[in-house]
């Protein structure tokens, strides 16, 4: 059996990979978008591995929940960004000041 | 020994991945990088035995969430190489980052495995693989003690349908569309009339 600091590894190098993604990718939102899931998809990894050796159900189970709110976060991420572009012809994260915050 | 090689694998393939998706030049790509992040972090779950929530991996976030991803980058009419301009100059900052953050969760691990953390007492004893499967376990505690939860969850779903369709629908003006009801209202008396016009006369319509 594969122990669980190697998976905790993974998770990390997983979730640091996607919090670079943010910033190396930072004029771009789809790209921030997929950084943003793979950050969810190393919570997720933790947790089921978490759950597996600890033998507790609850870490799969909040796994399903982290998905299902990544599930509605894109779908409404991905909606918003295509009426933007409908609007202003561009997705440029620079050119996105119009209420001025 | 075939699960430290499995292992090995899934886990270098969806570091490489997540490492492509984030630098490939063209968004399509990433996608499909993403894609494979994805098989290879449900292969990940599978070896520890989450089996289902290996296959909701499968199937909401490649069937689901990539391909939504793919849609929108194909859809929308983007110069991704004007949006990629600046990478180089934000590269130092972002590695600095990504290298504090890396070292501020080593030195966490470092810390719990020097003073492990007393754990909060189990509520949920995973059963034997071998009398209760892994699907029929997580079911029976989501629809007990998770059901609300559960319903909770699925109203953020309806949510984020909601809005996503609000948010993207829009009613264009000069379209002309099928009105059943009106059709089905129309009646014979309505739309014909008979008329005897004299010869040589012709019809006004």
């Amino acid at each position: 059996m594969i122990g669980l600091q190697h998976f905790l590894v993974v998770s990390a190098i997983l979730f640091v990979m996607g919090v670079l993604g943010i910033f190396l990718n930072r004029k771009n939102v789809i790209i921030i978008l997929m950084a943003i899931e793979l950050i969810l998809l190393s919570v997720n990894i933790n947790l089921v591995a978490f759950s597996a050796y600890l033998h507790d159900l609850v870490g799969q189970i909040f796994a399903m929940f982290v998905l299902t709110v990544a599930a509605g976060e894109a779908a409404i991420g991905l909606a918003i960004l295509v009426i933007y572009f409908r609007g202003r012809g561009t997705i440029a994260v620079d050119d996105i000041n119009r209420m001025k915050g | 020994m075939i699960q430290t090689i499995a292992f090995y694998l899934f886990a270098v393939m969806v570091i490489a991945s997540a490492a492509l998706t984030i630098t490939a030049r063209n968004p399509v790509h990433s996608v499909l990088w993403l894609i494979l992040a994805f098989f290879n972090a449900a292969g990940l779950m599978l070896l520890v035995g989450a089996e289902f929530i290996a296959m909701l991996l499968v199937i909401v976030y490649v069937g689901a969430v990539a391909v939504l991803f793919l849609f929108v980058v194909m859809m929308l009419d983007i110069d991704f190489a004007e949006l990629r301009a600046g990478l180089s100059r934000y590269l130092p900052f972002g590695v600095a980052i990504a290298a504090a953050l890396l070292a501020e969760i080593v030195i966490a691990a470092g810390v719990w495995e020097a003073g492990p953390v007393q754990l909060a007492g189990r509520t949920a004893v995973t059963p034997s693989p071998d009398q209760v499967p892994n699907i029929e376990a997580l079911g029976t505690l989501l629809y007990t003690r998770y059901l609300f939860v559960f319903e909770g969850a699925g109203l953020v779903l309806l949510v984020a349908m909601i809005g996503a369709i609000v948010l993207t629908h829009r009613a264009r003006g000069g379209v002309r569309r099928q009105n059943i009801m009106r059709q089905s209202m129309r009646r014979a008396e309505d739309a014909t009339r008979m008329t005897n016009p004299t010869v040589g006369q012709g019809v006004e319509l």
